[in-house]
């Protein structure tokens, strides 16, 4: 039988190790806000003419919109990002470019107030707050005839919470590579990796619930180890058919929905890490008060490399 | 007990035919829902959000100013035929217009938001000599007030001149504008009266400025000569819509060609067929037969959630697409659960229809657990997408998702449960390995 919980502080390691290595990405590479959260006008045109993003870009720029983001996304189409344009300034910039550039279709044009930008990010913050709290009571309440159910709740909103700073930090590096921009899909991205994560948790808890009032072993470790081993096949299982289905997504649908199937792509595997070799290990850590090893334990690989 | 299960799947069995009936063909009419309701991003269209100033309003008519611009809105977007227009009050001060499947967004655009009044003008010699054109006022009742198409009865008309053919727009002054009217050509007579259209002068066919020279004191009705047919048609048509009492900004626009619509629908449909086929050939390899029996559920699944979305209806955009692709890689997650169990109990050493039972039994707290967390998330998306301007992907998100999930507990414990018992006491039962991989090994 493999022995996780006797490697737990490895496991705790690699956490460690990606969520620094994805907060230094995030100091770097900040993320880039899109227009839901930081305003602004986009737009995706379509040229009948050929048209370099060079020559587009140039034409911009000497309309006065030096800062627009442009981007090639397909054959002869572009995104267009702005400051707020108006009306007015958005027929003025159409005919021009149409002027110099030959005929296009609009394809697409989205035009966010500086206002409800601000909301926008504000309520999605709250929402994911929400979620955490909302988790936290939920796992207490269900694990409720349990000694110790806060334990269950606060492990299982742990796990969530590096799930949600393992995708931000690995989006953080992708976004500085491609330029990707978080946008509204993002964020119901993370929120739904969430309620995903906390999905695959609460399986391993359930498990470790059952072996617990079956009276499996004595030991604590032995307990939580045998709940792991058992549920890890319907773990991998699962995640594997929702990997299947958000790759289609991805594969097929493309830039429209990437930012959404990106997330739960680092998210599900994230999550299935996390509720197997976090959020089960944690309850260990605290319930023998092994916190003070993180302490005494962290500094050791700096110890052996004198 | 075989009884009762035969009757379980004959029920299962008239749902699927009727999830069927319901969905198929999927443009076809069943209980008035005339096809799956597609959102803007899937069909193309508009979705604006106004905000209105209400500084102007006197305190505690804010809700009548709001009702009144909504109804001018409503009036002009009836002159577009749209089908299936939205405009609806949206927090305290904002209204929200979704006009799906159309593709002049511009003249749309531009027809919510004219403010509809023409302002007549006289023309004044300034300070530096030059004329120039200012609002014509009179005194009534005690007030000065500026001639405007707010005192037009809204019964505006156009018809062809007489003698001459072309088209002319005529008016009827209300009681207070008869009086401004008689006050202000009174004193013009012989002299031009501008109209402007908001701040622009207003332009004939010709495009010069309208401003016809006052021949005598116009008192009940006038009229405006000069536009074209087309012109003055839609300008009858603004002026008798009415004008909107306060003004509006547009705080959020979204506008999407229905080519790019057509598009996603197309690809979502490949993305979802090929993660169902990933997902079906996935659970038969490692499940074997009870995969098969957990693919047909799935199938079912499918069906019966598409079903839902064409009768409730649900409202379906490219996330709620992505939210029902990913509920079918999670509805196996029951049947996942379950076999996992199964296998368990096959080690040790129970018979096919034991393994059924405690398996399912087993499994059923993890299951319910793990799906109130995904309840809760979709409530909290669902609350994120109605707090915000741009609600329709988060909010449909949150309900496929729900949704989904909630069917595939039916039909992951249900259905697959009674396809499985099917099998007890059969030949076939004696042959764990069919039902799992590592049958009876201890």
């Amino acid at each position: 039988m493999f022995d996780i919980v006797g490697k737990r502080f490895w496991f705790f390691l690699i956490s460690a190790g990606v969520i620094l290595i994805g907060i230094i990405s995030l100091v770097v590479f900040p993320l880039k806000l899109g227009i839901e959260f930081g305003s602004g006008s986009m737009m995706t045109v379509s040229f009948e003419r050929e048209v370099e993003l060079s020559q587009l870009k140039q034409e911009l720029a000497s309309l006065g919109y030096g800062s627009a983001i442009v981007q090639r996304s397909g054959e002869g189409d572009f995104f267009i990002r702005t400051r707020e344009l108006t009306g007015e300034d958005k027929t003025q910039l159409e005919s021009d470019l149409a002027a110099e550039l030959g005929q296009f279709k609009e394809m697409e044009f989205y035009s966010v107030s500086p206002r409800v930008a601000e909301e926008t990010a504000r309520n999605a913050a709250i929402a994911v707050a929400i979620a955490a709290v909302g988790v936290l009571l939920y796992i207490t309440w269900a694990f409720r005839r349990m000694p110790k159910p806060f334990h269950y709740g606060t492990c299982a909103v742990i796990a969530l919470v590096h799930d949600v700073l393992v995708v931000l930090g690995i989006f953080s590096i992708l976004g500085g590579i491609w330029g990707w921009e978080i946008n509204l899909m993002f964020i119901t991205g993370i929120l739904a990796v969430i309620g995903y994560s906390v999905n695959n948790t609460v399986v391993v808890f359930d498990r470790i619930r059952e072996n617990l009032i079956k009276g499996v072993s004595s030991s604590f470790e032995v307990v939580v180890n045998n709940s792991l081993v058992e549920t890890l096949s319907r773990s991998l299982n699962t995640s594997l058919t929702t990997l299947f289905v958000v790759l289609a997504l991805l594969l097929f649908v493309g830039a429209s929905i990437q930012n959404f199937a990106v997330v739960l792509l680092i998210g599900i595997i994230a999550g299935t890490y996390s509720s197997l070799c976090i959020a089960s290990l944690l309850l260990i850590v605290w319930e023998k008060g092994e916190w003070g090893r993180f302490i005494h334990w962290l500094p050791l690989p700096v110890r052996a490399e004198k | 007990m075989t009884r009762r299960n035969t009757l379980v799947l004959i029920i299962i069995l008239a749902l699927f035919a009727f999830a069927l009936w319901a969905l198929l063909p999927i443009e076809g009419e069943r209980f008035g829902r005339q096809g799956i309701r597609l959102g803007l991003d899937l069909r193309g269209g508009i979705h604006m959000v106004y905000k209105a100033d209400l500084s102007s309003v006197e305190p505690g008519k804010e809700t009548e100013a709001i009702d009144g611009a909504i109804a001018v809105i409503e009036k002009r977007i009836n002159l577009l035929g749209v089908t299936e227009p939205v405009i609806q009050r949206q927090g305290a001060d904002r209204i929200l217009v979704e006009l799906p499947g159309i593709s002049e967004a511009e003249k749309a655009k531009r027809l919510i938001g004219q403010t509809a009044l023409l302002e007549f003008r006289e023309q004044v010699e300034g300070e530096d000599g030059e004329m120039e054109w200012l609002p014509a006022t009179a005194i009534v009742n005690g007030q000065e007030k500026v001639l405007t198409s707010a005192y037009f009865k809204e019964n505006t008309e156009v018809v062809p001149h007489r003698l001459t053919g072309v088209p002319i727009l005529i008016f009827d002054w209300n009681e207070e504008g008869s009086k401004l009217s008689k006050e202000i050509t009174g004193r013009l007579i012989g002299k031009p009266l501008g109209i402007f259209l908001g701040d622009e002068p207003l332009l004939g066919e010709d495009g010069q400025p309208i401003a016809p020279i006052v021949r005598a004191t116009i008192i009940d009705s006038g009229q405006i000569e000069g536009l074209s047919w087309n012109e003055a048609r839609d300008l009858s048509k603004l002026l008798n819509a009415g004008r909107i009492p306060i003004p509006l900004t547009a705080i959020y626009e979204q506008s999407i060609s229905p080519m790019l619509g057509a598009d996603f629908i197309r690809m979502s449909v490949t993305a979802g067929l090929i993660g169902i086929i990933l997902v079906l050939l996935f659970m038969i390899i490692y499940y074997r037969l009870s995969g098969v029996l957990a693919s047909l559920a799935l199938i079912f699944y499918g069906a019966l959630v598409l079903a839902l979305f064409k009768l409730i209806p649900v409202t379906l955009t490219l996330a709620g697409i992505g939210g029902f692709v990913l509920s079918i890689g999670m509805a196996v997650d029951a049947n996942v659960l379950i076999f996992e169990r199964m296998k368990e109990e096959f080690q040790t050493g129970r018979t096919l229809g034991a393994a059924i039972e405690t398996g399912f039994n087993r499994a059923w707290t993890a299951i319910r657990d793990s799906n109130v967390t995904t309840f809760i998330v979709c409530g909290i998306l669902y609350w994120l997408g109605s707090s915000i301007v741009a609600s329709a992907p988060v909010m449909a998100f949150a309900l496929t998702l729900f949704i989904g999930v909630a069917v595939s507990m039916f039909t992951a414990i249900v259905v697959t449960r009674t396809f499985l018992r099917l099998f007890v006491g059969t030949r076939l039962a004696k042959k764990t390995s069919l039902f799992s991989i590592y049958p009876g090994r201890g």
